[in-house]
């Protein structure tokens, strides 16, 4: 009992320890490298959390997750919809879908910026493109292995279109939706910080760089385990968001 | 707490089935579906209140497509179905579905489940006291009352098919249509919903047609049976049942009739 509480901890501690071994090898070469390390990392990270500015980044780089994660349940919820309903449509778009999948949504960035200018709207767009394709494949497959006979129970009460959206095809791909938007979270998060890192002035990516410039290296370390800690708790609210649709 | 849901017509209708009002009257129906050219014509059917019909017939011969034209699913090409003398252009309201599988909603509690599509817009107006005192009916008659609060993957394979039937109760049907619904059980659990189905329908007043392609499941369960065969799909020959239930306890009876329509599907 008291060994599986604290199995989860031993890998944590073990990459502490290298840390703390990693820096000091690394201090030996060059000095500055001292404040990569553990202790002063720590301490930077209590500083920043009395202050005010590192929430202040987490606030922003939250939001644009949001923003991104609507937008990529707007566009991929109906699209896999559509793609799981319409054989045709899914035969004329798979093709296209799975080639825009396999870029990088990063390799977009230069012209986001030229189109969309600097600001917001270019990470918008970003996190939007690397989140859509989870979420419209895992719906896709949703609509797809929906149990024709509940369709068909829905047309024996002559349901109407509405009622056979919201209350059997909805609910029907809510677990495979929730599973994309969990796949979705996981990309968006690791796109956000260097989609952060050009034409913003803030968030956890920009907070990276700006540490960097400043040679504030405990600060830079104090952002990691930030982004690392968020990442976990995003992603286990999505999980814990699925695993209670499926034992509702 | 009794069957408070007997429509009012059913308790004076005169004991000879055959003085009994139709419920589905089918006339010459034709089904094709495109590329597999005609799957069934000319098939003529009626189906009274209170009586059990069982469709009996090889896999593929076209029982579930007949199934579903006759259950409005699906418009026939050919001849046409009436409905309590209504011509069908859709499910009627009165009509309800059981499949093989129970296909419960997994979203949703056995209460939720067997209330499932009641305030639908095309189904009759009624208040949400009624509707729950059908759903309790229901549940209590297929004898899953304590269990309401169940979700589907908490029942075993009997009981998931016991809710579908209850499902189907529900909506107060005057005929209920069941495509192989117990083929999925195992004997024991089949044996018991057969029995079930036979109570049901008598204590609910209404009436059935029950696709099967188990002769033994349509012997112990119906008042009138049909053979389909064929291709495409016709009805061939027609029984009708008046061994008493349970027929269990008349082994020479039942023993004539099987070999009756062994010897049919052989000329078949
Ligand atoms: N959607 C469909 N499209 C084309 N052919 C079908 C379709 N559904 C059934 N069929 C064909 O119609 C015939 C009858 O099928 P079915 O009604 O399911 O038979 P049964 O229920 O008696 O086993 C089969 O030959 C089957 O291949
Ligand atoms: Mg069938």
């Amino acid at each position: 009992m008291v060994v599986n509480v604290l199995l989860p901890f031993v890998g944590l501690l073990a990459a502490a320890l290298l840390w703390a071994a990693g820096a000091g090898w690394l201090t030996s070469v060059t000095p500055i490298a001292a404040s990569f390390a553990p202790l002063p990392t720590l301490e930077a990270l209590w500083l920043l959390l009395q202050g005010h500015d590192l929430w202040e980044h987490v606030a922003i780089s939250l939001q644009r997750v949001g923003v991104g994660l609507v937008i990529a349940l707007v566009l991929g919820i109906p699209l896999g919809v559509l793609t799981g309903l319409s054989p045709l449509f899914s035969r004329s778009t798979t093709p296209l879908f799975q080639f825009a999948r396999m870029i990088s949504p990063l390799s977009w960035m230069p012209l986001a910026v030229m189109v969309l200018g600097v600001g917001d709207a270019p990470v918008y767009f970003l996190l939007a493109f690397a989140a859509v394709w989870p979420i419209l494949l895992n719906t896709a497959a949703g609509v797809a292995q929906l149990d024709k006979n509940w369709l068909l129970l829905a047309r024996s009460l002559s349901a109407t279109r509405r009622e056979t959206i919201v209350h059997v095809i909805l609910p029907g791909i809510t677990a495979q939706i929730l599973t994309g938007v969990r796949l979705a979270i996981g990309i968006i998060w690791i796109v956000l910080v260097p989609a952060e890192m050009l034409g913003v002035s803030a968030g956890l990516g920009y907070f990276i760089l700006d540490s960097r410039d400043r040679l504030a290296y405990s600060d830079l370390m104090a952002a990691i385990l930030v982004i690392g800690f968020l990442g976990y708790l995003l992603d286990h609210a999505a999980r814990s968001l699925h695993w209670r649709w499926l034992h509702a | 707490m009794n069957a408070p849901l007997v429509p009012v017509a059913a308790l004076v209708e005169p004991a000879d089935p055959a003085a009994r009002q139709t419920v589905l009257a089918a006339r010459d129906v034709g089904f094709a579906h495109a590329g597999v050219g005609t799957i069934f014509e000319k098939v003529s059917l009626s189906i009274r209140r209170r009586e059990i019909v069982a469709l009996l017939g090889s896999s593929g011969c076209g029982k579930s497509t007949l199934l579903r034209v006759l259950a409005g699913l699906e418009a026939p090409a050919t001849g046409d179905v009436r409905f309590l003398d209504q011509p069908q252009t859709r499910p009627h309201p009165r009509s309800a579905l059981v499949f093989q599988q129970p296909s419960l909603l997994p979203w949703l509690n056995l209460a939720g489940n067997v209330g499932f599509g009641l305030d639908f817009a095309h189904q009759p107006a009624s208040d949400q006291e009624s509707r729950r005192q059908r759903v309790t009916a229901a549940i209590e008659a297929v004898g899953l009352k304590g269990r309401e609060g169940a979700f589907p993957a908490q029942l075993s394979g009997g009981m998931a098919q016991r809710a579908a039937l209850a499902r189907a109760l529900a909506r107060e049907p005057e005929l209920l249509f069941a495509d192989e619904p117990f083929s999925a059980l195992d004997a024991i659990t089949r044996a018991e919903m057969q029995t079930l189905l036979v109570d049901l329908v008598h204590r609910w007043h209404t009436a059935a047609l029950l696709v099967t392609h188990d002769i033994d499941e349509a012997i112990l369960v119906a008042d009138r049976i049909v053979l389909m065969g064929g291709r495409p799909g016709h009805l061939v020959q027609e029984w009708t049942v008046d061994i008493p239930h349970p027929r269990e306890d008349f082994p020479s009876e039942v023993t004539a009739l099987r070999l009756s329509i062994l010897g049919a599907l052989r000329h078949a």
